[in-house]
């Protein structure tokens, strides 16, 4: 295509955009609407994703101590658990104390379990001086003596990711359930547009145009309203992220939790919702035109 | 030039236009297409420049095969077969030099050529004086001119009329015709559809009668035939 060209599509479009003004507000507030409720659902997410993460990772080790074993081997696998390089802290919890943990959770019934009939072991609770190495420790601990069993909540972070998982799966349903309702809006208001000026591509085809010459203005023009229709929840987004962003950290201070820093998220979003918006726009309008180039 | 061979045409409701139609139309010729209503002279027409594509047999015009023909192709054909239409079809909110530029301007001609030859086309049809009107500050004989100027802006070496005069009071029909008729001197062969009794009987030209979708006579300077 000549440089003469490009301009003169570029050109047209704008003018387009501009002669139908408000049919392109329309069209600009549905990707809008769109993309805010599409982007906000991916922020929440993948923010969701990342607690999960974080949840299966702060889980502390559980270690169950043999019953046959007696204080000194007790007090050895404390040392041995305590030499290794990532643990942070060992706290020992006795069987009755644990009991009474499950008498508080549970309910009175467990209170026939005291005494001698206390099923429970007594437990060595670990914690890891960094959230990713609680699996490994927890492998490593398995292996020394005097050990029964050793716990470390995965089955709750499973649990969790099943979840996530059906979450997702939902999401990605209503996600693309909303990008179709957005390029069947964007095609029909180029629709409209096209409608205004068919006698002009009539001309165009009978005087010998390409399509592809007739199609361009109409592409860039729906990919333009694509593009402004996108900034503007963007933008609502990025405020409302960095905001919130700052708010919930504090209230996260000291724990392991963390949502998804705004640098790099905030970009990637950004990027991701520019690309749809741009892209709806250009597929909307390629299919709206198709009807009027059958001449 | 223009080769129809046993061409029919059937529409999707089911009615027959056009059955076995055989034409031949060399380079230069001047045709009118005359007949009823309803009787195929609009699908004859249109099969020309490919706005209609025959269900059976072959139609050939200049380098092109329209029956076994890429729809990409389709605009290259409409550049060497200009078209004119009872309603002219301009662009209202351009003016006289601007729609016929448009035609230029469309198929990515130099700007400098655009220029040129839109003054050329102007002037021949005798308009050079009013480029910055637009259409509706002219006369219905001036649009016409405008319509032709632009049929012929990208030098077609065929132009399809399609009542051309149809609209038109009889005087200023025959300033259309003798605008024609210098086309055609120039080499462009020129099909005509028209109702224009008056015309074909005086301004003598080969003439192809069509009635139930098949050519029922052609007489090199014939009679319009039918009662006026």
């Amino acid at each position: 295509m000549k440089a003469r060209t490009v301009g003169r599509h570029i050109k047209e479009s704008l003018k387009s955009i501009k002669r139908n003004g408000w049919m392109s507000l329309a069209a600009v507030s549905a990707v809008a609407v769109t993309l805010l409720l599409v982007g906000s659902f991916i922020a929440v997410l993948m923010n969701a994703n990342k607690l999960a993460y974080d949840i299966e990772n702060d889980v502390s080790v559980r270690v169950y101590i043999d019953l046959a074993a007696e204080e000194d081997q007790r007090n050895e696998l404390q040392e041995n658990i305590a030499k290794l390089e990532q643990v942070d802290t060992v706290e020992f919890s006795s069987r009755e104390n644990e009991l009474d943990q499950v008498v508080g959770s549970y309910g009175e019934e467990f209170t026939l379990f005291q005494g001698d009939d206390n099923p429970l072991h007594d437990v060595f609770v670990v914690n890891t001086t960094a959230p990713e190495y609680t699996a490994p420790v927890a492998e490593q601990i398995q292996e020394m003596d005097y050990v029964s069993d050793v716990n470390y909540g995965g089955a709750t972070a499973d649990r969790l990711f099943e979840m996530m998982e059906g979450a997702r799966n939902v999401g990605l349903i209503v996600v693309v359930a909303l990008i179709l309702t957005a390029v069947f809006l964007i095609s029909n208001t180029i629709r409209i547009t096209i409608f205004s000026r068919r006698t002009e591509i009539e001309i165009m085809k009978l005087v010998g145009a390409t399509n592809w010459f007739i199609r361009w203005p109409f592409v860039i023009e729906g990919a333009v309203i694509g593009f402004i229709g996108a900034v503007i929840p963007v933008t609502i987004i990025s405020i409302v992220y960095v905001n919130g962003f700052d708010q919930i950290m504090n209230y996260l201070a000291g724990t392991y939790f963390a949502l998804l820093p705004p640098n790099p998220f905030l970009w990637q979003l950004a990027a991701l919702l520019l690309g749809i918006g741009v892209v709806i726009g250009a597929v909307g309008s390629t299919l709206s035109i198709r009807r009027f180039l059958k001449i | 030039m223009i080769k129809m061979s046993n061409v029919y045409k059937k529409y999707p409701n089911g009615i027959t236009a056009v059955s076995g139609l055989n034409v031949h139309i060399d380079q230069g010729e001047f045709v009118y297409v005359v007949g009823p209503s309803g009787a195929g002279k609009s699908t004859f027409i249109k099969m020309i420049y490919r706005e209609e594509v025959p269900t059976e047999g072959s139609i050939k015009v200049g380098d092109f095969d329209l029956v076994n023909m890429k729809e990409s192709q389709v605009p290259f054909l409409r550049r060497y077969v200009g078209v004119v239409y009872q309603d002219f079809k301009l662009l209202p909110r351009l003016t006289v030099y601007e729609n016929v530029a448009y035609a230029m301007e469309v198929v990515e001609k130099q700007p400098k050529t655009i220029q040129k030859r839109v003054l050329e086309v102007l002037d021949l049809v005798g308009l050079k004086h009013k480029v910055r009107m637009f259409p509706n500050e002219l006369s219905g004989g001036e649009q016409q001119r405008v319509a032709i100027a632009r049929a012929i802006a990208n030098m077609p070496s065929v132009l399809i009329a399609d009542e051309p005069t149809g609209n038109l009071d009889p005087e200023t029909a025959w300033e259309i015709m003798d605008l024609l008729e210098e086309i055609n001197s120039q080499g462009t062969t020129i099909i005509m559809a028209t109702h224009n009794s008056q015309i074909v009987n005086q301004m003598k030209h080969r003439v192809l009668a069509v009635e139930n979708g098949r050519i029922v006579r052609d007489e090199m300077k014939g009679d319009y035939g039918y009662e006026g």
